[in-house]
């Protein structure tokens, strides 16, 4: 124990020496931005090349320069496998000298990048991953965790429900890594609030027929469904369940879901479900000037990761201009000091443990005589503040302290 | 409700009417399968991507062309058919005389490019299609709800295959078909047009692809890859049943979607992997699959 605190206090030192000898100015003229996405896979509409144009905008937007120095985004296809993630990001370490790495949908991409970049002490800003481990059992003093988290997802959905009498529920998890943890991080709250759960179970991962479970479900006695699940499988598990009317008989509550699935879904399959989301471009003024300017250049309306990628890239650039350098040791202290302030992050604050703490909204999917066009799906119905939805820090990654 | 070792007969039954769904459902699309590899000895990796493209088709119609879904069960496994007969004719025939193994890949690489166009047009995360208004609903049987949606895939489901079962087996088109199989040069000394009877055949295995995504889009997520994910336990239903036997395809389909909904109950974990061991098990002690001739 000893020897891991001499260890990292050493390593710590010398970061910090480091960053006395190095911290001036913009390292080999340019500043790199590399955004590592899902550009033709199952996440594609999630992070792909939405989230490269995010960045790029944000890039535009900031000036194109930082320092006087030009700021210039580089991209790849991860193609949702760490591998191939990691050995882009090492390439890109080694050859491309980049200085930080932002996008991210698939979290395992997003553990195996985190490890390179940690070594590499390069700011890692998470769009769209989700997993809790980011801040938990995998932290890193260089990772920014910006948009969201499953665990925020999960309470800011489940609370509501819970607390307005749903207190029997049923789990459909995907039967993998995430929606294992999913159903772990909801069951806490569920628990926690009194109610119970009594039964569910685990689908491998693109099923494409759930009626046999909807049928357990249907005879558990349940009056909340959880769909620890996403993507696919979630679209495919909630129309199973419309058609045979478990959603008559108790509530759907989809844990994890993106605009661009709701909006793959029949108006009447999802009406009226709540859920939780980071980022709601038809919310106000704000969110509406930039979703419309996104849309005018990608063609898409943006979802919560796109926002993201945008706001964690402008938060970084105005860093690297406070602290008059792109030295990842610097930076990640100057994102950590100022509090990030846009559209997307309100009440924000980036906490010592990478986890960016901020507004999050609780909202009704609206049915289709209430839509006025196709990005009309959202009614926010509460405004939930980061603390009460964002997990409260581990110690063990608390690097303020450390 | 009375149980026998903790099994609810009532739910039991429920899973069994779901498996047969399932299972006809298996059946329409491993009969595409079938009669491509039965008769042209063709192993169609495209087959679950032109599936899917009989779905977004549906799904175009209806936005924009203003075909309904019934209209849609005609037109599309039409259009989808004659993009077959355009594979055929331009990709598949150049290396007909090549080993399997090059249509193999070359149908793969085609499945992979129409994935890949159509997430490029549409997206990764699917397009939303209604149930058509008269198949809303459903009844309740008790033991439990069927919509009315699923009692109408049985049926359509089990009506194609078996008609063209008939076709195949019993008429003297089939009979042309298969004595093409057996030796296409002495057919053709008889005067039968063989390589356009290979072209139609193909296309016809190809529409019933289509048909089957248009039958799949109301309940099912419409996406790039959802032909991706039910091809391979497609293949594996082929395999089984033998591969090139019309019908031990049908058949082994509606068993498979059973043997699958048992295990959806007991074991849900199990439910994508029990295909593939009952593939193991038949191709260890019947390497001709269930209904295959022995070659």
């Amino acid at each position: 124990m000893i020897l891991k605190q001499t260890v990292v206090a050493s390593a710590m030192a010398l970061a910090l020496g480091a960053n006395a000898v190095w911290a001036e100015g913009i390292s080999d003229g340019k500043v790199r931005i590399g955004v590592m996405a899902d550009m033709g896979g199952t996440y594609a509409d999630v992070c792909g090349k939405g989230c490269v144009t995010a960045v790029e905008m944000a890039v535009k937007d900031f000036g194109g320069k930082v320092l006087d120095k030009p700021i210039e985004v580089i991209s790849a296809d991860d193609q949702n496998k760490p591998d191939v993630g990691s050995a882009i990001v090492s390439e890109w370490v080694a050859k491309e000298k980049i200085d930080a790495v932002g996008g991210v949908v698939a979290s395992s991409v997003g553990l195996a990048i985190s490890k390179v970049l940690t070594e590499a002490k390069k700011p890692l800003l998470i769009a769209a991953a989700g997993s809790t481990a980011f801040t938990t059992k995998a932290c890193s003093p260089f990772t920014a965790h910006w948009t969201y988290d499953v665990a925020a997802l999960a309470n800011g959905t489940v609370n509501p429900l819970v607390a307005a009498g749903k207190k029997k529920w049923f789990f459909i998890t995907a039967d993998y890594e995430f929606g294992k943890a999913l159903e772990t991080v909801a069951t806490d709250v569920i628990k926690k609030h009194g109610a119970e759960v009594v039964g569910g179970v685990k689908v491998p991962l693109s099923t494409t027929d759930f009626s046999s479970y909807i049928l357990q479900a249907q005879s558990s006695g349940a009056d909340a469904i959880a769909f620890a699940n996403a993507g696919k499988d979630f679209i495919n598990s909630l129309k199973a369940a419309h058609e045979f009317g478990l959603d008559k008989q108790a509530t759907m509550v989809g844990l994890v879901v993106f605009a661009s699935e709701v909006q793959a879904i029949d108006p009447a399959v999802i009406a009226n479900m709540r859920l939780t989301t980071a980022f709601y471009g038809d919310m106000d003024d704000k969110t509406k000037e930039w979703a419309k300017r996104y849309k005018e250049v990608f063609g898409k309306t943006p979802g919560m990761s796109q926002a993201g990628a945008y706001s964690a890239t402008m938060h970084y650039l105005n860093a690297v201009k406070a602290a008059g350098t792109d030295e990842g040791t610097a930076v990640m202290a100057k994102m950590k000091e100022i509090k990030p302030d846009d559209f997307f992050a309100r009440n924000a604050v980036l906490r010592s443990d990478g986890r960016m703490v901020h507004d999050m909204y609780q909202v009704r999917v609206k049915k289709a005589d209430e839509r006025k066009n196709e990005d009309d799906i959202f009614e926010i119905e509460k405004t939930l503040s980061g603390d009460q939805v964002f997990l409260p820090m581990v110690e063990t990654c608390d690097f303020a302290k450390k | 409700m009375d149980s026998f070792l903790g099994i609810n007969p009532v739910a039991l039954f429920g899973q069994l009417l779901v498996g047969l769904i399932n299972g006809s459902f298996y059946a329409l699309l491993s009969l595409g399968l079938a009669i491509i590899f039965g008769l042209l000895r063709i192993i169609n990796f495209a087959q679950g991507a032109l599936y899917m493209v009989g779905a977004f088709f549906a799904w175009l119609g209806l936005q924009h062309l203003g075909i309904n879904y019934w209209l849609a069960l005609i037109v599309v496994p039409v259009s989808v058919g004659f993009i077959g007969i355009l594979i055929e004719r331009i990709l598949i025939r150049p290396i007909s005389n090549e080993d399997h193994l090059y249509g193999l890949l070359l149908t793969y690489g085609v499945a992979l490019v129409l994935q890949g166009i159509f997430t490029h047009l549409f997206g990764s995360s699917g397009l939303p299609y209604s149930i058509p208004e008269t198949l809303q609903g459903g009844a309740n049987l008790g033991f439990m709800y069927l919509p009315t949606y699923r009692a109408w895939i049985i049926v359509i489901s089990l009506l194609v295959c078996g008609s063209t079962w008939w076709v195949i087996e019993k008429t003297k088109l089939g009979a042309y078909l298969r004595a093409g199989t057996e030796n296409s040069r002495i057919l053709q000394g008889f005067g039968v047009n063989v390589p356009l009877m290979i072209t139609l055949t193909f296309g016809f295995g190809v529409a019933l692809a289509g048909f089957a995504g248009v039958l799949a889009a109301p309940i099912y997520s419409v996406s790039p890859d959802m032909g991706a994910n039910i091809l391979i336990v497609v293949f594996a239903i082929v395999v089984i049943g033998g591969m090139g036997s019309i019908g031990g395809a049908i058949l082994t389909g509606l068993l498979m979607g059973i043997i699958e909904g048992l295990t959806k109950y007991f074991y849900p974990e199990a439910s994508t992997t029990v295909i593939f061991l009952v593939m193991v098990l038949v191709l260890l002690f019947k390497p001709a699959g269930l209904f295959g001739k022995e070659l």
